[in-house]
């Protein structure tokens, strides 16, 4: 319901707006005289404070959700975790089929570094640095936060461990170092996995409307974006012309072209920031570059000559490396974009259903 | 004999004074907020936050005799004091990976400062947009039920500090019967649109802090259908093992694949 009483107010019936005005104020006087007190409440011009409440716009318009506080530690965090994490399986498994033992070093590298990176984002995030070990004084199998904590504390020595055998054992073929990295190898692989995944239950499981509504996909999406993210730094240490790790990247931009379009068909309410404002180009820029950019170079690449598919690979793989961290960078964004929409917490605006399925505005 | 203890805020009864953000800011010695005019209303608090626990919604309608004022020329105002809802299943204590967030025997969630480490992943599990990490300090902040006093066998200072007993505190069950007959008796008394806000259908199981207001609750900024985020962490769990699965089956037959 909305008040017209103010406008009423302003209209001038009168022909003679000054008589209209100034006969008011001995209307005023005589009431003062009379009454001792003046009913009313004056003139409000448009524009002017205390706008009248309603349903529509819940209350004044201010969200009620509070927005996220991580700082720029944690989409490079979610970026840097996603490729570590995929660039150890990738190791473990070229080992296993026997691939390039180059190929193997190069990726336990990547693996390695961002495996040394993570925890450092990690603790520079948290409001009190200082009492990180905080997190491991509990185990908290319903918070995907607790759980994510025990991820990267398996995953980081596993994978440095694997990467310093692998490097020592270039020198001395001894079996200890084998079994050594064979060991660390397939833990850092398996806590790679969840390094891929579990930053997507981490955001799905919010009260942040555009997270929530994508968990289903998002562990997918992410994991798909950090395995391509691996194989394209992998490929730009000097392994353009593998062509396992040409056919992962593949995958993961056809992945990422088929995510794309998925989100640009859905019409939900909760998924604009995916599309609108700065979270919107964000997001955009990112698939784009992770998807049909990529997906195309290493398609022209097959059928180019082995000097140009070279170039064509390495800038595929750039752009996927560009797109991985503008996806993760998207959906940071895009929360926070989603926490200052009061309408999707209070079910509100047009085409939200409340949870009868009723719509509630058509 | 339980000690589970509860606030009922009735808007009905609130005038719009403050009191309680007063009492509030100066027993619990949070910050001051700075003398900010939000340009809307009256309300120059705007919302709940890491150093404002109590804060009063003024929320004002259209001239309407007998809903806040009684002039036809008047607009009418009710005020509600918002608070942390202190969930019987709360979202901000089931996310905090430092169980730093804990239930105490008054039933409230109370955040034990010499815990937390500020990871701030309690601001993005409440539903209310409650609790809230202060920069300077680093550390999430929020109403902590007044668990010094109350351990004193006190009161809460917003409660004690309301001169029109719009902030009930007592016995939760007793004030969810109080809440009950007073919503019978404001409809026997032609207020029909007052109705009790505490979502029990919901995953949050109800709230320890409910509210009588006059008309949606929406317009007070509560939530229809408030969810503990946590209860999705099955789902996202399942699409993480999926993208886990593709993830090391699509390695696998890439490399063996990619043999020659």
């Amino acid at each position: 319901m909305k008040s017209t009483l103010p406008k009423e107010r302003m209209q001038v019936t009168d022909p003679d707006p000054s008589f209209e005005r100034e006969s008011r104020l001995d209307a005023i006087r005589l009431q003062a005289l009379q009454t001792g007190r003046v009913d009313g409440f004056g003139v409000r011009p448009s524009g002017s404070p205390i706008p009248v409440a309603s349903v529509e716009t819940g209350y004044y318009g201010i969200h009620m959700l509070k927005e996220p506080q991580w700082s720029w530690e944690i989409p490079v965090y979610f970026f840097v975790g996603g490729a570590a994490g995929a660039a150890a399986v990738i190791a473990q498994f070229a080992q296993m089929t026997g691939a390039d033992a180059e190929l193997v070093s190069d990726a336990r590298t990547v693996a390695a570094i961002g495996s040394i990176l993570t925890p450092a984002l990690l603790v520079s995030d948290l409001g009190v640095p200082s009492r990180f070990l905080n997190m491991l004084r509990v185990f908290k199998v319903q918070s995907p936060m607790s759980v994510g904590v025990y991820i990267v504390s398996a995953f980081s020595p596993s994978t440095t461990l694997a990467k310093i055998a692998n490097h020592l054992r270039g020198d001395h073929s001894g079996l200890v170092l084998r079994v050594a990295e064979s060991t660390s190898g397939l833990i850092s692989a398996l806590f790679g996995l969840g390094m891929a995944t579990y930053t997507g239950v981490l955001i799905g499981a919010t009260a942040i409307p555009v997270w929530n509504e994508n968990i289903d996909s998002l562990p997918i999406h992410f994991a798909l974006s950090g395995l391509g993210a691996a194989a394209s730094i992998i490929q730009l240490m000097g392994n353009e012309d593998d062509r396992a790790l040409n056919m992962i990247g593949i995958a993961s931009a056809l992945g990422e072209t088929l995510e794309g379009v998925k989100l640009e068909a859905a019409a939900k309410p909760a998924n604009q920031p995916l599309k609108k404002g700065l979270s919107g180009i964000i997001t955009r820029v990112g698939g784009v570059l992770s998807g049909p950019v990529p997906l195309v170079l290493r398609f022209t690449a097959a059928f180019a000559s082995e000097k140009r598919s070279r170039q064509l690979v390495r800038a595929a793989a750039a752009a996927t490396l560009a797109g991985s961290f503008f996806t993760r960078l998207g959906w940071i964004r895009a929360g926070h974009a989603s926490a200052r929409d009061y309408r999707q917490p209070l079910q509100l605006g047009a085409g939200v259903q409340n949870s009868k399925g009723e719509h509630l505005h058509s | 004999m339980s000690t589970i203890t509860g606030f009922l805020t009735d808007s009905t009864l609130c005038i719009g004074c403050k009191a309680c953000e007063v009492a509030c800011k100066e027993w619990n010695e949070l910050e001051a907020d700075g003398l900010n005019w939000t340009g809307f209303s009256f309300d120059n608090t705007g919302a709940l936050g890491h150093s404002t626990w109590r804060h009063v919604k003024f929320v004002e309608h259209a001239p309407e005799v007998g809903h806040g004022g009684n002039s036809p020329d008047l607009a009418s105002w009710t005020f509600s004091s918002d608070v942390c809802k202190h969930c019987e299943n709360a979202g901000c204590l089931e996310a905090c990976p430092t169980g730093s967030i804990v239930r105490t025997e008054f039933g409230s969630v109370y955040v034990q400062p010499d815990i937390c480490n500020g990871c701030s992943y309690c601001v993005v599990a409440c539903p209310f947009g409650v609790i809230q990490r202060n920069k300077e300090d680093g550390r999430a902040f929020k109403c902590t039920f007044c668990y010094d006093r109350q351990k004193a066998g006190l009161v809460p200072a917003c409660a004690h500090a309301c001169p029109t007993e719009s902030i009930k505190f007592g016995k939760l069950e007793d004030l969810r019967m109080e809440a009950r007959e007073r919503i019978e008796d404001l409809h026997r008394r032609g207020m029909e649109d007052a109705v009790l806000y505490d979502p029990v259908d919901t995953s949050v199981g109800g709230i320890h802090a409910f509210f009588i207001t006059r008309g949606d609750p929406r317009q007070y900024n509560l939530p229809p259908q408030p969810e503990i985020p946590t209860i999705y962490a099955a789902q996202g769990w399942k699409s993480a093992a999926i993208g886990a699965g593709v993830m090391a089956l699509g390695t696998l037959l890439a490399f063996l694949g990619g043999r020659k």
